[in-house]
């Protein structure tokens, strides 16, 4: 009787193929304007570090003053001061924890066949790679009194190695940095986790990795150049190591929930007792942002997207209703043929399936058309210059993702016209022809 | 035609009549913002930024000599530029706008007093105001004697020794408005610092919503550190000539430097906006694709009824309607149910609107727009009906006397 059905709903929709044409079209374009920016804000919303993400976590103390002239910039950005950053790694009251910046720095190879060039690079404390699981083709990062030390050591990554070293081991020789030496001691396993969660969050949060890492008061000592954004208040000089210069990254790692609520005691003491010092002027409290919520806080995913989001959602939705609409007209149009069925013994049931398969077919034939658009819609975001643009690519969940959206939408665009013409009158329709 | 059987008999359809004002209506709701939001970014994008955009070019040098004196580096380098044939004018500086490096200082009026806006301060060498194109309105250009250098060895120390400023008309507008600005002092960091002249645009290195972009102040205060931004004006036609150029002098003088970012001024800024450029496609896109969709459902609806009420049209001919008289019917069923629509979607408009305000920071709708989308949709339902209505105005009244 399915097939029966089915054969039935090709004869109808033969019957008007332009309008049948633009409804697989409409549905077609709805669903592969949603998919598309559905997939993008997937693979954009993912965990950077599976595993691993529900131990990390980032303490925030805005140390501001009151007076910023901008209520907008009254979201904390994670930034902390010199001060209070070495306070928390001395202090050393999580699992591990690690202060951070971004940098650049000119990298000048040995050989003298390559010209100087910039590169990308992070400088880290010591736990920095046990803490986030960072992976070692070979050697390992450095330790707690190679922080103090200030030594000059680097971890490269996979791509800096290359280009500087070939494929002739590394580990032990130097890399001249700025105007340094640095010893390579270990060499990373093509590390990208995306986004750059440990980073200042910002336009280059995708699509951007670190080539170097070494050891931040080394860089500081140094007057290696940093990266991102400094916000300094009040006055007196050595901004960088000064407690009214915020620009630091602090993460934490703890092994269990009952650390992590010891560990915002501890916090929310650090920041009673410096307000008695007339430090941290601003109400809010001290806080303890998992790594996925700090996302989400930070707005990792731009705006924009966001907003694409919707307006698919939107467009499929007129889409949608659009084909309600005209299933409907449809469906009722042949309340005469509906109704000589009903008169000769069909159920309600049967009139229901006949044009749930009805809807069903174009339903799904604009699923198909959906799944190509959205190909072609993931295609083009690929093509955009933005960081994220090479992470657009569909993946199962989203291909079946897809076919169940258009499976959906068909039935909820096909139910209620269906449920309308098999509750036709019979006998009204027929007397009245 | 008169309106109550046009009412009655979309009383016999509800629900498919219901349906299609539903889509008008979110038809309209979303078309009024995106156009909105589209003419929001257009200005953006069409912001003049304040120099002579199609005269500029620069190139980033990086000196990675370990004993560098940058002050002479960058005089002996203007030096050689200038050399460089269809070079107007040359300048050392270390922002711009469109390229993110922005040092921004909280203004205040007094010493110690909580700053009033938070404004880019432009350094540079002699000619900086020339070379970059800016319009000075008010004042002077600095004075030779003026200049100190920037220290950005001890935390950018310079501004508490720099004398004098210029800054641009928005920025006096918010510091000292309806006042004569020259000659009044302003303090960025803790020293007083005298404003001599106004220049009337100048956009930060960041674009940001509203005056705040083009809160800037130039200091004369000379870049000292060992990457700098050499600006070059040229004639549009020499632009690409004369990065290749500048580039090999740079490096003829010493190469132990690292070049980047070579560009003009038109990519830094086509490069700036590529996003927003990406958005208003898509907005348009968007926008064109929801009216195609929306008329696309009125003329199938329309197609659909002209079929199934053949029998009455002929019935109607028969007793004396004429052509016209079935088109108009068809065009006024039309013009009831976008009306209604766009009523609805008036409504839904302003609180889609109203919810990106809220999360997108998206300015207040305009009523424009919704006379905008409004008129857009009554086109478009009277197009789309049209062809629909001129097959129903051609039923022979014959058809009354057959059966179905």
């Amino acid at each position: 009787m399915l097939g029966y059905y089915f054969v039935l709903a090709l004869y109808s929709l033969k019957r008007s193929r332009i309008i049948t044409a633009l409804m697989i079209l409409a549905i077609g374009l709805g669903i592969g304007a949603s998919m598309t920016m559905i997939t993008v804000l997937h693979v954009m919303s993912g965990d950077p570090l599976p595993g691993r993400s529900a131990q990390l976590y980032v303490p925030v103390i805005d140390p501001h003053p009151i007076n910023k002239t901008n209520n907008k910039d009254l979201l904390p950005d994670g930034n902390m001061t010199w001060t209070d950053a070495m306070y928390l790694l001395h202090a050393a009251r999580a699992d591990r924890q690690a202060a951070m910046a971004a940098g650049a720095s000119p990298v000048r190879p040995a050989q003298s066949t390559m010209r100087p060039f910039f590169d990308f690079g992070h400088y880290v404390t010591a736990d920095f790679f046990p803490m986030f699981g960072a992976p070692f083709r070979v050697g390992s990062g450095w330790t707690v009194q190679d922080d103090e030390q200030r030594a000059r050591v680097v971890v490269l990554n996979a791509d800096l190695n290359r280009k500087l070293f070939g494929n002739t081991p590394s580990i032990g020789r130097t890399v001249r940095l700025k105007n340094t030496d640095f010893r390579v001691i270990g060499v990373l396993d093509d590390w990208r986790p995306q986004p750059t969660f440990y980073a200042q969050i910002d336009d280059r949060a995708f699509g951007h990795t670190d080539q170097f890492f070494l050891p931040l008061q080394t860089a500081q000592e140094l007057q290696l150049d940093f990266n991102g954004q400094l916000t300094c208040w009040g006055s007196g000089g050595d901004a960088r190591t000064s407690d009214h210069c915020a620009w630091l990254q602090f993460w934490v790692q703890f092994n269990s929930a009952t650390k992590a609520h010891a560990y915002r005691d501890f916090l929310a003491d650090y920041w009673r007792d410096q307000q008695t010092h007339g430090r941290f002027p601003r109400p809010e409290h001290a806080q303890l942002y998992g790594l996925m919520d700090w996302l989400a806080n930070q707005h990792v995913i731009p705006a924009d997207l966001d907003l694409q989001l919707w307006l698919a959602l939107g467009f499929l939705g007129v889409c949608m209703v659009n084909i309600v609409g005209l299933l409907l007209a449809k469906f009722l149009r042949r309340s005469g043929e509906i109704s000589v069925r009903r008169a000769l013994g069909a159920r309600r049931r049967d009139i229901f399936l006949q044009l749930g398969i009805e809807s069903m077919v174009v339903g799904l034939a604009g699923g198909m058309l959906g799944l190509a658009l959205a190909e072609l819609g993931l295609w083009s975001v690929r093509q955009r210059p933005d960081g994220y643009a090479q992470l657009a690519q569909m993946d199962l969940v989203m291909l079946l993702g897809t076919f169940a959206l258009a499976v959906v939408a068909s039935l909820f665009a096909g139910l209620l016209p269906a449920w309308r013409a098999c509750n036709v009158t019979p006998a009204l329709q027929l007397k009245t022809q | 035609m008169s309106l109550p059987p046009t009412v009655a008999s979309l009383k016999r359809h509800k629900l498919t009549a219901l349906l299609l004002v539903l889509q008008v209506s979110l038809t309209c709701a979303i078309v009024c913002n995106v156009a909105f939001m589209i003419a929001h970014r257009t200005t953006q994008l069409r912001q003049p930024s304040g120099v002579a955009e199609d005269e500029l070019v620069m190139i980033d040098s990086t000196d990675l000599d370990d004993n560098a004196q940058p002050l002479v580096r960058h005089d002996t380098d203007l030096a050689a530029l200038r050399q460089i044939a269809g070079v107007k004018s040359v300048a050392a500086i270390d922002a711009l706008p469109f390229n993110l490096n922005d040092w921004s200082n909280g203004i205040a009026l007094a010493p110690n007093a909580p700053s009033r806006a938070v404004a880019t301060a432009y350094n540079g060498t002699p000619g900086e105001l020339a070379t970059l194109g800016l319009h000075l309105i008010e004042g002077r250009d600095f004075l030779t004697n003026e200049y100190v250098p920037i220290d950005s060895a001890h935390d950018w120390a310079g501004i508490d020794r720099v004398p004098v400023t210029i800054i641009t008309r928005a920025l006096v507008e918010k510091l000292f408005p309806g006042q004569d600005p020259l000659g009044k002092s302003m303090y960025p960091d803790d020293k007083p610092v005298r404003i001599v002249g106004v220049v009337d645009h100048l956009l930060r290195p960041h674009v940001r919503e509203g005056t705040d972009s083009e809160y800037a102040t130039l200091f004369p205060m000379l870049p000292d550190s060992n990457d700098v931004t050499y600006v070059m004006r040229t004639s549009s036609q020499d632009r690409d000539r004369v990065l290749k150029q500048a580039a090999d002098a740079l490096n003829h003088l010493d190469d132990n430097r690292i070049l980047q970012h070579s560009q003009t001024f038109t990519q830094l800024r086509t490069d700036y906006f590529h996003r927003s450029r990406t958005m208003i496609a898509l907005l348009i896109a968007a926008a064109a694709g929801l009216l195609f969709v929306t008329a696309l459902g009125i003329a199938g609806l329309a197609s659909f009824w002209v079929q199934q009420r053949k029998r009455s049209i002929g019935i109607r001919r028969a007793v004396g309607a004429t052509r016209g008289d079935i088109l108009r019917y068809f065009q006024t069923e039309n013009f009831l149910i976008v009306t209604t629509g766009v009523m609805l979607g008036s409504l839904l408009a302003y609180s889609l609107n109203l919810m990106l305000m809220q999360h997108y920071e998206q300015p207040r709708l305009p009523v424009l727009y919704l006379a905008i989308g409004a008129v857009a949709l009554w086109l478009l339902g009277q197009l789309a009906v049209l062809g629909p209505a001129l097959r129903a105005a051609a039923v022979p009244p014959v058809v009354a006397t057959r059966s179905l």
